[in-house]
């Protein structure tokens, strides 16, 4: 009898590993859901039991209804903070992205600058912020300014890290056909930086919420125009604690689909080709 | 195409007296002489450390040489050179297709206007049906073939291979050898080939340079009296293991005169 003829013989290891695939599958949503679940419903009786007055910790269905009823507003000012935040990044994409390319491209240019990239991202956003809304007078500027502080540095580490990391035999066949350095950079540097690229994107995307909600924190005028920082700031003052929660789950929110909207991108750009994204037959 | 017996041939390269040395007292290689003519398949042969790398990267020109001339006949040119390294160096977010157009690319030509080049190509070393298949989509012997493909598809006057099926197993080694003569016997190429295996060399070449290690340099050159083309038939013949057997001796007499 070959084996052709046989029913599918699944031995222990294979029933093993179907069982692990499963659990995967649905654990990894399912798991966190029911976290989540169970700390909301904690949240809830912490509150009843101990009698919690809603200004000082509210019950999560208040939260809930303050979210609904001051959707407008905080629409709005979820959208001027998501606004500073895609600026910035893009921004600090435009300016890492360059600024690798330079750095590489140049010795002399990542001698003289590389140090200085260094010092501005390791001095915290929070103790410029003051300084720069002294002498920038536009908020939105300053609010951009802050945000791209934050974010440009993954971009340009990661980035320069992948321009370097071109395989060394294809820079020699590219030498070997005569390739001119913008041919070099267009059809080898750059496609080989493109998964750190990313790797640094995803971590900027968040870093440019940060820098834009520090930043609204610091510049702190109010009014039409501002931010979910504000109203939290506002909110706060006000001691109306759901709406700071409320406009905290919009952040948060915001924060998540940055991230799931950047590894998608991601995900798209490299399934075809890098070992990150590609999945494994076996 | 038939080739012209050794000796009658136009040349190609020239090397006289090359040597290279890292930081003035590291000698790579030293006082190397070779005439590459015309459809030559020259392999250099010898053991890690003997220069033959050196000597072609000098060849490719990646690197000067510290003494000597290399020259070109008839003076260098736009399409000299096709290299295929012991890993297959391919693009790995390129189609197979788009890594055998690069070299195209790079002198500035489109895609559509060098297609019929890079599929005949691909044709040659059986890959026509892989043209939009990734790189990691490939067997190691598959990637080698687009590796392969890549180099001749420019038609340049010499193709350098450094130890290319090494890393190969030893069937996929024996088959990618036999389409390698096929290849050069239709498109009548001219190869440096370097190797550290007496056996593949005595196969593919008809000429074959011994060298020898510390510091690098060439102790003689061993003709392999064996008509092309060569087959499976050949590698079992007897001529076969005789020429190998040959080709040993005087590999280990070399040795032996280098140690002296």
């Amino acid at each position: 009898m070959s084996i052709a003829d046989r029913q599918p013989l699944y031995d222990a290891d294979d029933l093993r590993r179907l069982r692990a695939a499963r659990f995967e599958r649905f654990g990894k949503w399912l798991l966190p859901v029911a976290v989540m679940i169970a700390m909301i419903w904690f949240w809830d009786r912490v509150v009843m039991w101990n009698n919690i007055p809603h200004f000082i910790l509210p019950r999560p269905g208040l939260v809930l209804e303050t979210l609904i009823k001051d959707w407008a507003m905080l629409f709005d000012a979820l959208l001027v903070t998501l606004q500073i935040t895609m600026m910035a990044l893009a921004v600090a994409v435009i300016g890492g992205v360059g600024l690798a390319v330079l750095f590489t491209q140049s010795r002399l240019m990542e001698m003289s600058f590389y140090p200085y990239a260094v010092i501005m991202q390791v001095t915290p956003v929070v103790a410029i912020a003051p300084l720069i809304f002294i002498y920038v007078d536009n908020r939105t500027a300053g609010l951009l300014l802050c945000a791209w502080l934050v974010a440009f540095f993954p971009v340009l580490a990661n980035t320069t890290l992948g321009l370097n990391s071109a395989d060394h035999n294809l820079r020699d066949l590219f030498r070997i056909y005569g390739a001119s350095r913008w041919q070099t950079l267009r059809y080898l540097r750059l496609p080989s930086a493109l998964p750190y690229f990313l790797g640094g994107l995803r971590i900027a995307g968040g870093l440019a919420l940060i820098g834009a909600v520090v930043a609204e924190y610091v510049a702190g005028t109010g009014g039409i125009g501002s931010g979910l920082a504000f109203r939290i700031l506002e909110a706060g003052y006000r001691l109306n604690i759901p709406r700071m929660f409320a406009a905290l789950i919009l952040i948060a929110a915001t924060g998540v689909i940055i991230f799931a909207g950047l590894s998608f991108l991601s995900h798209m750009l490299l399934r075809k080709w890098h070992e990150s994204a590609v999945k494994r037959e076996t | 195409m038939q080739s012209l017996p050794l000796g009658k041939r136009p040349p190609v390269l020239d090397m006289t007296n090359v040597t290279k040395t890292f930081n003035g007292d590291v000698v790579a290689l030293r006082d190397m002489n070779l005439n590459v003519n015309s459809g030559d398949f020259i392999s250099l042969l010898g053991p890690s450390g003997c220069g033959k790398s050196t000597a072609l990267r000098l060849v490719a020109g990646l690197s000067t040489p510290s003494a000597g001339r290399i020259t070109w006949a008839g003076g260098q040119s736009e399409n000299d050179l096709g290299v295929v390294f012991q890993e297959p160096t391919l693009m790995p977010w390129a189609t197979v297709a788009q890594n055998v157009w690069l070299p195209f690319r790079l002198k500035g030509k489109s895609y559509a206007s060098v297609k019929d080049e890079v599929l005949e190509a691909l044709r040659l070393v059986g890959l026509e049906k892989f043209l939009d298949a990734y790189p990691r989509e490939l067997s190691g012997g598959m990637k080698m073939r687009v590796s392969i493909a890549r180099a001749m598809v420019t038609k340049p006057r010499l193709i350098l291979m450094d130890e290319p099926f090494a890393a190969l197993d030893e069937i996929t080694r024996f088959r990618l050898n036999n389409d390698l003569l096929t290849l050069k016997a239709k498109i009548g190429c001219t190869v440096i080939f370097v190797t550290h295996s007496v056996f593949e060399s005595v196969f593919l070449s008809d000429r074959i340079v011994i060298m020898a290690a510390r510091p690098g340099r060439v102790i003689r050159e061993v003709s392999v009296d064996a008509p092309y083309p060569r087959d499976e038939e050949f590698r079992t013949s007897a001529d076969y293991a005789a020429l190998c057997r040959e080709a040993s001796k005087a590999l280990q007499e070399a040795m032996g005169e280098a140690h002296a």
